[in-house]
């Protein structure tokens, strides 16, 4: 009956009433525009169901970037057979410079942080910086000694007050890997002392060799894989590089930056170097092509180069002492304040960077231990690598990790670097002049600055 | 709502009129409801409509309108990416500062000059084949559904399987160079080569998108036309030059505007065809784009108030790119 007196249009067959109908709308509307908020809303909440798997266990998850091997090294299996309640899942990133900029992201919005997060060492001084506040202290965690870890490495992870907001894992202690094979044909000689004699303490000298190996190698091989593999190499063994001690930006100023620079433009030059960009795939290729004859090599790099090379590569090369010692790479593993696991990641990070784990990742993975309690147990003293035969290597890259000077570090290390780098002397190698190299690098660094 | 309307309504009617015979009462409820239930329709019809369209609007203001206010806002600070919240007014000064910006106006140039290599060949080649397309051929299903797969394939893998092929020593492009007798070419390091390469990954991902377009603007053509101009003694060029170009004008004028729009915002290609992994475009900034360049001072450097001045100085380089091209479409269309 009712229904006849309704407009045509509203006549249905049958469903609910128009207010139901409109109650419907209305609440389509409320949903989709809470739900849209929701998105939008702080994803690191409190809630723990997010956090916690079933069956009661705590999922620990980490931020990693790269290959840090804790997986590769069995370390969580074994975590979660020491802790039954525990559960560890990673999210890894391939590149750092692809972590780096979500990590920020995420840092500074306190939200979507994972409850252990890697820094990269690149990275680490403006962290400290900007971001200690969101991190916990991870000195006063049980079990932490501070006298377990190099002393550089602690300090670059410590804010001026005394918060050390990360733990180091590894660090890259640099040597000079090189080709027995080349050296040989080159009329180079090939046992590591002598070949450390060659260069030692100065990396004029380094390049003196590299003319002579030129000379008599000829084209087809470089000595040395890449111009920013050498500055890095020189810059890395400097006190000062990019900053001084007050945080001021000095690269243009210091002597050390533009001597390195000068040097690596000239080997350059002088074709001692390939026209290459390091870690792409066609320096890759070069490795696999046997193309160059050394190249600067904290341990991880050993690893690479297995990674790279052909079967046949095993063994030919050898690992000497660089003219001056400096670290390149190595990571911290931080704990967030606003993680859901705060406590137990804790435990997790201090027993994952402690000597003995450290030690474990080193005879698995290459990552050289940032624990000098962990310089003098076996798996480090007895190392040996696939690529260098029976080079004793644990025992040269103790002795450079020693060495190492505490270098200033700065937040923008890495834009400096890569400025100096990808659009420096990489230029050179292109048929660019020295001076030309150094005004498009400083000119791209100081607009790169340049808040 | 209704429920109170009720109560509301029946004591002050029941004490004005206690004496009322029930069937008027009757009617006049009757009535009352008629009316309540009109007025629920109309407020339906009025704001029913609203509630349909708010997903939307509710979903632009959260993701269109309002990064696009706060960019402008935060375009006017100093802000870095390590304390967002930590602003520094500084007026206009990131927009003054593009003017002497070499490396905003390399990024323009280079911006403007991929989206020429890139976008005429493409259209064009995309005319072609959507022509040969047109013909009866065996197959045809299977040669559209190929001409799309580009278009299909993420931006990421085809680069970095471009980048491979230009590789300077180990790459096949400048390994069949070689077999022609052509010395190799530094593909990323070389500014016009480097900027052919990158547009050759913008042709081949969206020419087979711009021929199936131009192809079904095609069928859309009545025979006639053809059947006409082929008893006037047309041949199959003059029939594509008099028929079938001035019957796609509209169209090709949608991919012209689409297109022109892509080839500003140009990022993901040049951003991974760079030999260094970095947002700058290669050594030279030989092929940074303003895209690019945005990305750069945003992400890498963590300037973020310079990347909204950025961002904003492109959306309006974009919107006198628009009225010029809605300026021609009407030259030609008053024309035709």
């Amino acid at each position: 009956m009712r229904a006849r007196t309704l407009p045509l249009s509203r006549q249905r067959s049958g469903g609910g009433t128009p207010i139901a109908r409109k109650a419907l709308a209305i609440a389509a509307v409320v949903s989709l525009g809470t739900g849209l908020l929701a998105g939008c809303a702080d994803d690191g909440g409190d809630d723990e169901s997010g956090s916690s798997s079933g069956e009661g266990k705590t999922t620990i998850t980490l931020g990693l970037f790269g290959t840090m091997g804790f997986k590769e090294a069995g370390l969580y299996a074994e975590y979660e057979k020491l802790n039954p309640d525990i559960k560890i899942a990673e999210n890894v990133v391939e590149r750092n410079e692809n972590y780096y900029p979500a990590l920020v992201n995420h840092l500074t919005t306190n939200s979507g942080l994972m409850d252990v997060q890697a820094i990269e060492v690149a990275n680490i001084a403006e962290v400290v910086g900007t971001q200690a506040d969101k991190f916990t202290d991870m000195s006063k965690v049980e079990g932490v000694n501070k006298a377990d870890w190099l002393d550089w490495k602690w300090q670059q992870a410590t804010t001026k007050d005394g918060q050390t907001i990360g733990l180091g894992t590894d660090v890259g202690p640099m040597a000079i890997c090189y080709r027995k094979d080349l050296f040989e044909k080159a009329g180079l000689p090939t046992d590591r002392e002598e070949v450390g004699k060659l260069w030692a303490g100065d990396w004029n000298k380094f390049i003196e060799t590299g003319r002579k190996y030129k000379k008599a190698a000829g084209k087809d091989t470089f000595f040395m894989d890449s111009p920013g593999g050498l500055l890095n190499a020189v810059l890395s063994s400097e006190k000062q590089k990019f900053y001084d001690a007050s945080g001021e930006v000095i690269y243009k100023s210091n002597p050390a930056v533009k001597d390195a620079f000068d040097l690596t433009a000239g080997a350059a030059k002088d074709g001692l170097v390939q026209s290459q960009t390091q870690f792409q795939p066609a320096w890759d290729q070069t490795i696999a092509n046997n193309k160059f004859a050394t190249v600067a090599c904290p341990p991880w790099m050993l690893g690479y180069l297995k990674g790279k090379s052909q079967p046949d590569a095993a063994g030919k090369w050898d690992v000497a002492v660089a003219p001056k010692s400096g670290n390149w790479g190595g990571s911290f593993l931080g704990v967030p304040k606003s993680g859901k696991n705060v406590e137990e990641a804790q435990k997790l990070v201090a027993w994952l960077t402690a000597p003995e784990q450290q030690a474990k990742l080193f005879k698995v993975q290459g990552s050289f231990p940032s624990s000098q309690a962990a310089y003098d147990s076996p798996e480090v003293t007895g190392a040996k690598n696939e690529m260098t035969g029976d080079a004793p290597i644990g025992e040269i890259f103790s002795e450079a990790a020693k060495q190492i000077p505490v270098q200033v570090i700065g937040p923008k290390d890495q834009i400096i670097q890569q400025g100096l780098t990808d659009n420096g002397v990489i230029l050179v190698t292109k048929g660019k002049s020295a001076a030309e190299a150094w005004e498009t690098a400083t000119k791209t660094i100081d607009n790169n600055l340049d808040k | 709502m209704a429920t109170r309307h009720d109560t509301a309504a029946l004591p002050s009617k029941g004490g004005a009129a206690p004496g009322r015979p029930p069937g008027g009462s009757a009617k006049d409820q009757d009535e009352r409801r008629r009316a309540r239930l009109s007025r629920r329709w109309q407020r339906d019809m009025r704001w029913s409509p609203y509630a349909f369209v708010a997903p939307f609007f509710l979903l632009f203001l959260a993701f269109g309108l309002f990064p696009l206010i706060y960019t402008g806002w935060a375009s006017l600070h100093q802000v870095e990416l390590t304390a967002p919240t930590d602003m520094n007014w500084v007026g206009l000064r990131n927009y003054t500062r593009i003017f002497d910006d070499d490396f905003f106006w390399n990024a323009a140039k280079n911006t403007l000059t991929i989206g020429i290599i890139s976008t005429v060949p493409q259209l064009l080649m995309a005319m072609g084949i959507a022509h040969i397309l047109n013909y009866k051929l065996r197959a045809s299903t299977f040669y559209r559904v190929a001409m799309l797969a580009p278009y299909a394939t993420s931006i990421a893998a085809a680069s970095l399987v471009f980048v491979l092929l230009f590789g300077r020593d180990y790459g096949m492009i400048n390994w069949a160079l070689d077999f022609v007798g052509i010395d190799p070419v530094d593909w990323q390091g070389e500014k016009w080569p480097s900027q052919i390469a990158v547009s050759t990954i913008i042709i081949w991902r969206w020419t087979g998108y711009n021929a199936l377009i131009y192809l079904a603007a095609m069928q859309a053509i009545p025979q006639d036309l053809y059947e006409s101009a082929a008893l006037d003694g047309a041949s199959r060029w003059q029939q594509f030059l008099h028929v079938t170009l001035p019957s796609l004008r509209p169209t090709i004028l949608f991919t012209a505007v689409v297109s022109t729009i892509g080839a500003s915002q140009v990022f993901g290609e040049p951003l991974l065809f760079d030999a260094n992994k970095g947002a700058s475009g290669g050594a030279e900034h030989q092929f940074q784009t303003l895209g690019l360049y945005l990305y750069e001072q945003g992400w890498v450097n963590q300037h973020l108030g310079r990347a909204s001045a950025i961002a904003w100085t492109m959306f309006l380089i974009l919107i006198v790119i628009g009225i010029i091209n809605y300026v021609i479409s009407r030259r030609l269309r008053a024309s035709s």
